[in-house]
């Protein structure tokens, strides 16, 4: 027989103002096997740790139970109080009676009589406790960073500089990403390119970081502290050791009609390509699908031309193996598609182009060479009306209903460099709401209205209409002139909504990491984790975990680098003891539990039992206790009984359920 | 092909083309437009009032019609087809209105929204199929430049009618090139005419068709073709009709060769 201690917690007035703490204590002392009970104001400080301490000693107790707030906030802390006073940690149960119960009630007399009952479960449960030991695994010292933007770029150089291999994995043959592509940045006004390039061409010299360009993660297998991971290195067509870079290949190419990913197609380029001139690695790839060669056999000027003979069209796609205890996802973001937005006419007008097309227009080695002109005629334009939260903060299921914060900071800007270099354009911004909050941010935003003159009109467009003379009529309303305004305009840039790259559904699958409505990487707590994935060994750096600039992308992308280091520089995890186990004398090798466990930490093999004097080999379910993450998912599908969950076995549920139903 | 045909009230006096190009369209294209019969007004507007049930019953009488023979329903006029559609969706989804209809009309079994409502526009591109239309076409209209209107009433609430994306429609556009024509697409083919509001602020229904011609015109249309009776209506009301405005059933019937063998009736 157990001697449980029963330790009640006001949590201030949280519990207390309406569960009867004391009542809940003194019911506790009738439970078969309560041999102590008590209620204090706060269990989780030093003081009610001490009292558990003390109870444990005192009255020898071998198992307690904390009715508290949820196990996801204090488990962890009772469980090393316990442990500190000599009791096996997993003796330790938590019943949730704030979540559960206080907060969610007002009535006091029907909220004490389920936290006693909420009580009563964790009794019964304790009672059947076994102390449980955490095994230990190894920790491979090394990082995967998926994707090579800023967010990844900073991840790995964080790491690495502490001291730990670094693999980045780019699927574009160049590291950079979106930061690549822009002009200047907020609210410096900084070009872009010169702050980057210096940290691409630090992370490709670094001694400790190794990047895959050209590359996609294929599959994910193992756990925290052992990944494995396949790499697909896509077939570049170049030899990466011996290309010097020269770009001959590229200037000679004769097909050059493949649109530029790069300008975001507002251009053209060979079909062997870099896709910048700053690329890093600086050795480019074929496409074959625009090029002749793999289009019809003829040509090989590219082959001809290479003084290195660093062309390969024999090259095929390459799959390396490689090991990580830690994984960071840094996959980023791009704009959403317009099709359902075809009142702005982005798909009937050249002169209706998004934000991230005007940054590459206003590039000096985008399409126009920096000059701004209209893509329909290449003239100088007057006015150019900005249209913010394209997309944005969209009530209906045509764009995203969430806010993508960098839009009118990077129209300000947009606004106010037009202003700047062609003060004789007039500049239109319509918004919902212009949101500034960031250092320096909203005197960036009143510099563009107070000192560049940018006219802000709050209120929607409704329709943008091309004119036969090649002008676009803007209609819209004034909401706070309360009045419609039909205004002429030369060119529209469209503040469209960003969303997740969409690869991340693929990624997210094989890391078994959570994703939002919005396929957004789920934190593993919103304020308090806000850099980890709830899988463990998971990190998240960048707009795959929600929209952000550039400052917080770095940011977080040395928070997600300092949790990633935190756990390379352990040797050995303590792996979860609640693992399921498999009763070799009740399976019959059914394959059941197999096929639902979602880790692939169930096989079988022909096992030697004796069963009752019979001896027989029997192929039985074996779990492999480094997989299993103690889902359970096997334990209910077990049809006989077999699987059980250690810390959550059948007997101890049934006994919580008993125990509830009395 | 049988269809059941619900025609409208418009097309029996004002817009008696609209109907006739169309009976003789769907004959030379080998599709029965079986009319149901005692068919009454669909109200002309769609009844937005809740609480009322009786001007809903002239739709569920026509789709249940339809769905006694165990046809689908085909409309020609805007209008109609916005009604009837939005009737059906009601019946189909609204447990209010079904119920309280089915007990008025007290038939053998209920009626909830079982009918599949196409217009005459969708049975071309859907059943038909435009690049059978395209090899059907005996005479093609070479060199015309037709824009097409579309109005309100066939893209709106566009999830409900779900007959095209609102914004950027393509339908009569691609019925324009299947019958050999030059399609001239301008942003204000999917603007409002005004609708009834023409009967009490002709000058803002003026001013609204004046910027669709005007539009069109500019895109260098020459012509305008439309399946909405009050569309047409107004556009050549207000606007003294600067480029003639006519039903697609009529480009349709000259396309098929077929157009002047009805034409008297159209007159009578």
């Amino acid at each position: 027989m157990q001697r449980i201690g029963v330790f009640v917690c006001h949590c201030g007035s949280n519990i207390a103002a309406t569960v009867d703490v004391s009542k809940v204590a003194e019911t506790a002392l009738m439970e078969p096997g309560v041999v102590h009970a008590e209620d204090y104001q706060y269990m989780c400080s030093e003081a009610g740790q001490a009292k558990i301490a003390a109870a444990i000693q005192e009255k020898g107790l071998t198992g307690i139970v904390v009715c508290s707030c949820s196990p996801r906030m204090h488990e962890a802390t009772f469980r090393k109080a316990a442990e500190r006073a000599g009791l096996n940690p997993y003796m330790v149960e938590i019943a949730n009676i704030r979540e559960h119960c206080s907060w969610i009630h007002k009535d006091m007399e029907e909220a004490t009589k389920k936290a006693v009952i909420l009580m009563r479960a964790a009794v019964a449960k304790v009672n059947l406790n076994t102390p449980l030991q955490a095994g230990e695994s190894r920790v491979t010292k090394r990082a995967l960073v998926i994707g090579g933007g800023i967010a990844g770029i900073q991840t790995a150089l964080d790491i690495a500089d502490a001291g730990y291999e670094v693999d980045i994995v780019e699927k574009t043959p160049s590291i950079g990403g979106r930061m690549s592509q822009l002009d200047k940045t907020f609210p410096t006004l900084d070009c872009s390119a010169c702050i980057l390039t210096p940290k691409m061409v630090e992370a490709s010299a670094h001694e400790k970081i190794n990047i895959y360009t050209y590359s996609e993660v294929e599959k994910v297998s193992g756990f925290v502290g052992d990944f494995t991971v396949d790499i697909r290195k896509k077939a570049r067509c170049v030899d990466m050791d011996k290309c010097t870079g020269c770009g001959v290949c590229q200037e000679k190419c004769p097909s050059k009609k493949a649109l530029s990913e790069f300008n975001r197609g507002l251009n053209t380029r060979s079909a062997i390509y870099t896709p910048f001139a700053q690329a890093i690695p600086n050795v480019p790839v074929i496409d074959r699908e625009a090029c002749i060669k793999f289009k019809t056999g003829k040509c090989g000027i590219c082959s001809k031309v290479c003084q290195a003979g660093a062309i390969d069209y024999e090259q095929k796609d390459e799959i390396i193996t490689e090991k990580y205890g830690a994984i960071v996802v840094a996959t980023g973001f791009d704009t959403i598609n317009l099709d359902k937005y075809d009142e702005y006419a982005y798909s009937q007008s050249k002169d209706v182009i998004t934000s991230l097309e005007l940054e590459r227009v206003m590039n000096a080695a985008g399409p126009t060479h920096g000059h701004l002109e209209r893509l329909s005629d290449g003239k100088a334009p007057k006015e150019i009306i900005f249209i913010q939260c394209v997309g944005s903060r969209c009530s209906d299921d045509r764009g995203k209903p969430y806010c993508s914060k960098i839009c009118c900071m990077y129209t300000a800007k947009h606004a106010m460099l037009i202003r700047d270099k062609y003060p004789d354009v007039n500049v239109t911004v319509f918004y919902i709401d212009v949101r500034t909050p960031g250092k320096n941010f909203d005197e960036f935003y009143r510099r563009a209205v107070e000192q560049y003159g940018v006219n802000y009109i709050k209120g929607q467009v409704g329709k943008v209409i091309p004119q036969p003379d090649g002008k676009l009529l803007v209609q819209g309303s004034d909401l706070l002139d309360n009045r419609q305004i039909l205004k002429e305009a030369d060119m529209v840039v469209l503040a469209t909504a960003i969303e997740p790259n969409p690869d991340v559904r693929k990624i997210a699958t094989m890391l078994t990491a959570s994703i939002d409505t919005n396929n957004f990487l789920t934190e593993a707590h919103a304020k308090l984790r806000p850099v980890e994935s709830p899988t463990a060994g998971i990190f998240l750096s960048g707009v795959c975990q929600g929209p952000k600039d550039i400052p917080e992308t770095v940011a977080q992308a040395g928070a997600a680098a300092v949790k990633a280091i935190g756990l390379l520089a352990k040797d050995k995890l303590l792996t979860n003891p609640c693992t399921a186990q498999s009763d070799v004398l009740l399976c019959n090798g059914c394959s059941t539990c197999e096929n639902v466990c979602p880790y692939g930490a169930i096989s079988y093999e022909d096992k030697e039992v004796n069963d009752h004097g019979i001896r027989e080999t029997r192929r039985v379910a074996v779990v492999n206790n480094a997989l299993c993450q103690g889902c359970g998912a096997c334990t209910v599908a077990c049809p006989s009984g077999a699987m059980d969950l250690q810390g959550f076995s059948n007997r101890q549920i049934i006994a919580e359920v008993d125990a509830i139903c009395r | 092909m049988k269809y059941s045909y619900y025609p409208g009230c418009t097309l029996r006096t004002k817009a008696k083309d609209l109907d006739v190009y169309a009976r003789a369209s769907a004959a030379a294209l080998g599709i029965e437009l079986i009319e149901v019969e005692d068919w009454q007004c669909c109200g002309g507007v769609y009844p937005l009032g809740s609480d009322e049930i009786a001007t809903k019953l002239s739709s569920v009488r026509a789709l249940n019609a339809a769905k006694e023979k165990g046809q689908d329903l085909v409309t020609m006029c805007s209008a109609c087809h916005h009604v009837i559609k939005r009737v059906n969706d009601d019946m189909k989804n609204v447990e209010d209105i079904r119920t309280r209809a089915n007990n008025y009309m007290e038939l053998e079994e209920p009626y909830a929204g079982e009918t599949e409502v196409l217009h005459f526009l969708e049975v071309l591109r859907d059943r038909v199929g435009f690049d059978e239309l395209k090899k059907r076409v005996k005479n093609p209209l070479k060199g015309k430049k037709i824009g097409a209107y579309y109005g309100c009433l066939l893209l709106r609430p566009s999830k409900l009618l779900s007959f095209d994306d609102p914004e950027n429609p393509k339908i009569i556009e691609d019925f324009i090139r299947a019958i050999g024509a030059e399609p001239v697409i301008y942003p204000y083919r999917n603007e409002c005419c005004g609708g009834y509001i023409s009967l009490k602020e002709k000058d803002m229904s003026k001013n609204m068709c004046e910027k669709i011609m005007a539009s069109a015109e500019g895109f260098g249309a020459e012509m305008l073709t439309t399946a909405c009776p009050l569309c047409l209506y107004n556009l050549n009301k207000s606007t003294g009709a600067k480029l003639p405005v006519v039903y697609f059933t009529e480009l349709l019937a000259e396309a098929l060769g077929v157009k002047d063998e009805v034409k008297e009736e159209v007159q009578k």
